[in-house]
């Protein structure tokens, strides 16, 4: 089965595109990245602050059960033309990691389908590369935590 | 004749591939490794000897104990790092096209 997400890192660059298409009309597709409460079902976080505009600001949120914040990024909109583009910056808050710009072009393929391609920028080839390798690390943890869990029940 | 060992088959096995998650963070004697394990020392010896032969451990001789770590660039070849993440955006994104696909518009 094909892949519908596609990711291009090549060697050496300090970018990435992210290409998806969609079996949805381009103006949902669009809606669900300019809507708050939509954009919180999918990403999963709180959109805390969402300005669609040039020189606007947006920040999401993301907490525990307990209500701990696990996950803040924040960035300004440099860019916004509805069913076109998106530009912005994005920052992961109480991190070292250095802000990345980000380019989201929307398409449409046809009436009913249409494409997302999101080029990302890095400060440097090592940030992105660290950035790459997260979710791999954080699969690696979670391994390893559910090793010691299943350790500490034998203890 | 020896043996050829297979990497990927290395990794099949989830014993193999707990040892490699615990070693990931931190070099360990086999000793202390086999201490995670229910498995008798010498499963787990068996164990770490199949992952040194195809590289994915290395040892490290330490005064008079063997360390072993793992071999970062050897799973970078067998271990695709980008995966887990292209699927992190393939998980939100078919979240997105299910959303939409039942999207009502608000008349209110």
């Amino acid at each position: 089965m094909e892949k519908k997400t596609k990711i291009s890192a090549e060697n050496g660059q300090q970018e990435i595109l992210i290409t998806r298409e969609f079996d949805l009309p381009l103006d949902l597709l669009f809606k669900a990245y300019a809507e708050p409460e939509i954009v919180e079902q999918w990403m999963g976080t709180k959109v805390l602050k969402l300005e669609n505009k040039q020189h606007g600001g947006w920040q999401f949120e993301t907490t525990d059960p307990h209500g701990n914040v696990v996950f803040r990024a924040n960035g300004v909109v440099h860019d916004f033309v509805p069913n076109e583009r998106i530009t912005r910056t994005f920052e992961m808050e109480n991190t070292n990691f250095a802000p990345q710009l980000e380019f989201l072009n929307f398409e449409k393929l046809t009436d009913n389908t249409s494409k997302l391609t999101i080029q990302i920028i890095y400060k440097s080839v090592e940030l992105r590369d660290q950035q790459l390798k997260l979710p791999f690390a954080q699969g690696i943890n979670m391994a390893h935590n559910r090793l010691e869990e299943i350790v500490n029940q034998l203890k | 004749m020896e043996i050829r060992r297979d990497v990927f088959q290395a990794i099949a096995d989830p014993t193999r591939r707990a040892i490699l998650s615990l070693v990931a963070i931190q070099a360990m004697t086999p000793g202390t490794i086999a201490e995670n394990f229910e498995s008798s020392r010498q499963t787990i010896s068996k164990h770490i000897k199949i992952l040194t032969e195809c590289e994915l451990l290395e040892q490290q001789q330490n005064g008079r104990e063997i360390y072993y770590h793992i071999n970062a660039k050897k799973i970078k070849e067998v271990a695709d790092f980008i995966e887990p993440f292209r699927k992190m955006w393939d998980d939100r994104f078919n979240k997105l096209e299910d959303i939409m696909k039942n999207y009502k518009p608000k008349n209110d």
